[in-house]
């Protein structure tokens, strides 16, 4: 708009100083956010990193492989193994659950439902994503484990001999595997969202290609849809194993914490990391809290870690990814 | 061996939800011929191709009414299969479409695939005669593991066609093949064209009326009476005959320019 055209309308005429002065503010305002990250970002890896370094320097215990976490006894010893196994097993027990129904739901939404129902239903997914931890935390408790009975006795009766769903100690299923079904079910909206939007963007001149060959509804998906929804399916459940890693208010009402590692998923006790850290911080002495940052800061490398891999497994397969189209 | 079909049409009408896209046509189409579609834009010879093989229907609300006959077999009988149907009259689109997520070698095999043969020697040997059907072979051999989106606009294409041959249809529908594509690669593509009319029956909407006099053996004039107004069949005939004297006033307004 740093038209000097004769035609313009003189109210409209504005100096070519304007615009670029207003460049120049948005600039440095888009400049400083970027900077801003990664001060931000910077500081809190420099705080855990110097919190860790003080409480590891106590520690009498091998922090990667103790079972106990006992910092702010008169021999400190603390350890993350428990927790990283908890961690990982119940995420991972979440994705399972999570990414094949979110991809259906998706789906369904994109290619199978009719408008009127689609659009409804969409926003009800979405809604599911706004339903605070603790509402979900309490629902698992108060629901979920009382109800978990039947399918934890018939997984362990049938599959038992697999190990992880081998009980081996009868109690309340406030166990990874309750834990993982709820976390499963709070990631859902988010991997369904992203990944709904991202079949929705499959040029319809794939689809017709497909369709054209003698492709059935399901073929046509599986040739054309989710081959070019797979980095945008990949992305998003990063998305949500990044929540399902983090996540801790709902993992603490539900799990019944202890220093037990076990991959006996059936087996109540363990924990993680986001847990372990709200239980313990409330009643931690300087050195709880230093040792409790230094288990953050390995969740905080452990997301990093999840993220870059992703990305790699997204960038091999760039040249097909169908951004050239 | 490749059996070409012959296709006639009757009392045909489609629809997109309650607006008439095209009325009541009726022709026949030669086996191992080439037939043109020309026409003014919106006079529905695109949505007439896309009938002949069942891919109007997979725009909601779309349909269809009449008969498409292939040989004596009706497309639109209610026991026929759509699916199956596009497994014989195959279809090249007027965007050179290959599957972006797909080498070229899995873009050529993509309906055979779908058709359930798994055999690598079956299938690196249609890859061949497809390819070289396609007049693509020589070029892209040496990459049959490269994407097939890295290809030009008119090597796109001809995959494309080769997607579509790979499979043996008895019709070869091509919906303004040509439109997206620089005059060398438009070439190639009619060069392409002449060479396999003499396995499949093939039939191509052009808006380039000099394609459609170098192309084809028959050609058919639609137009419509008025924005609105469905699109109908005005003349179909030899394509010398059509470019050299019309039997309808409206055909030799519309080759000879007067047409709005």
């Amino acid at each position: 708009m740093t038209s000097s055209s004769p035609a313009a309308p003189r109210g409209r005429e504005r100096r070519p100083r304007d615009s670029r002065v207003g460049d120049k503010i948005f600039m440095n305002l888009a400049r400083g956010s970027g900077i801003l990250l990664l001060v931000i970002m910077g500081a809190i890896a420099a705080f855990l990193t110097w919190r860790s370094v003080l409480a590891l320097s106590t520690n009498e215990g091998n922090f990667l492989t103790t079972f106990e976490w006992t910092p702010d006894a008169p021999k400190p010893v603390f350890g993350i193994a428990v927790l990283a196994v908890g961690t990982i097993v119940s995420a991972v027990i979440a994705m399972v659950i999570a990414v094949p129904v979110a991809i259906g739901i998706a789906l369904f939404i994109s290619h199978y439902a009719p408008r009127r129902i689609a659009q409804p239903f969409a926003y009800l997914v979405d809604l599911l994503a706004a339903v605070p931890s603790i509402v979900y935390g309490l629902w698992g408790a108060l629901f979920l484990v009382p109800h978990m009975d039947g399918l934890t006795s018939w997984l362990n009766q049938y599959l038992g001999w697999t190990y992880i769903f081998d009980q081996t100690r009868t109690g309340t299923p406030r166990n990874l595997f309750t834990v993982g079904i709820l976390l499963a079910i709070m990631v859902l909206p988010i991997i369904t969202a992203v990944s709904r939007e991202v079949f929705r963007q499959v040029p319809r001149m794939h689809e017709e290609a497909a369709l054209a060959l003698g492709a059935t509804r399901w073929e046509m998906i599986r040739t054309a849809v989710l081959p070019f929804g797979r980095p945008g399916i990949i992305s998003a459940s990063m998305l949500g194993l990044g929540r399902a890693l983090g996540e801790t208010i709902a993992v603490a009402v539900v799990l019944s914490a202890s220093n037990v590692l076990s991959l006996h998923i059936l087996d109540a006790g363990g924990g993680t990391f986001a847990q372990n850290i709200a239980l313990k911080f409330a009643e931690a002495g300087d050195n709880g809290r230093n040792a409790l940052m230094a288990s953050g800061l390995v969740l905080f490398v452990i997301t990093l870690l999840v993220n870059g891999a992703a990305r790699l497994i997204i960038a091999r397969r760039k040249e097909y990814s169908g951004a050239n189209a | 061996m490749i059996m070409a079909k012959r296709i006639d049409v009757s009392g045909l009408s489609a629809y997109y939800g309650t607006t008439k896209a095209i009325e009541d046509i009726s022709m026949s189409i030669e086996p191992r011929s080439v037939t043109a579609f020309i026409g003014p834009s919106g006079c529905g010879k695109s949505t007439f191709l896309r009938t002949l093989n069942r891919m109007h229907e997979v725009i909601p609300g779309a349909r269809v009414e009449g008969k498409v006959l292939l040989d004596d077999e009706n497309l639109y009988a209610s026991n026929v299969d759509p699916v199956a149907v596009r497994r014989s009259v195959g279809m090249v689109f007027q965007r050179p479409n290959p599957f972006p997520t797909m080498s070229i070698y899995d873009n050529v095999v993509a309906g055979l695939k779908l058709a359930g043969v798994r055999k690598k020697a079956v299938l690196d040997d249609v890859v061949e005669r497809s390819l070289k059907g396609a007049n693509l072979w020589k070029e892209v051999h040496t990459r049959l593991n490269k994407p097939g989106a890295g290809l030009s606009g008119g090597q796109q294409q001809r995959l494309c066609i080769a997607r579509a041959i790979a499979v043996e249809p008895q019709v070869l529908l091509m919906d303004e093949p040509c439109s997206a594509l620089d005059p060398i690669s438009t070439l190639a593509i009619e060069d392409l064209i002449g060479e396999l009319k003499s396995q499949f029956t093939i039939v191509i909407v052009t808006h380039n009326m000099q394609q459609a006099a170098r192309v084809s053996d028959r050609t058919a004039f639609f137009n419509l009476s008025g924005v609105g107004q469905p699109g109908k069949l005005i003349e179909l005939d030899d394509t010398q005959r059509i470019f050299s004297n019309p039997s309808v006033q409206a055909t030799e307004d519309y080759i000879s320019g007067r047409f709005g």
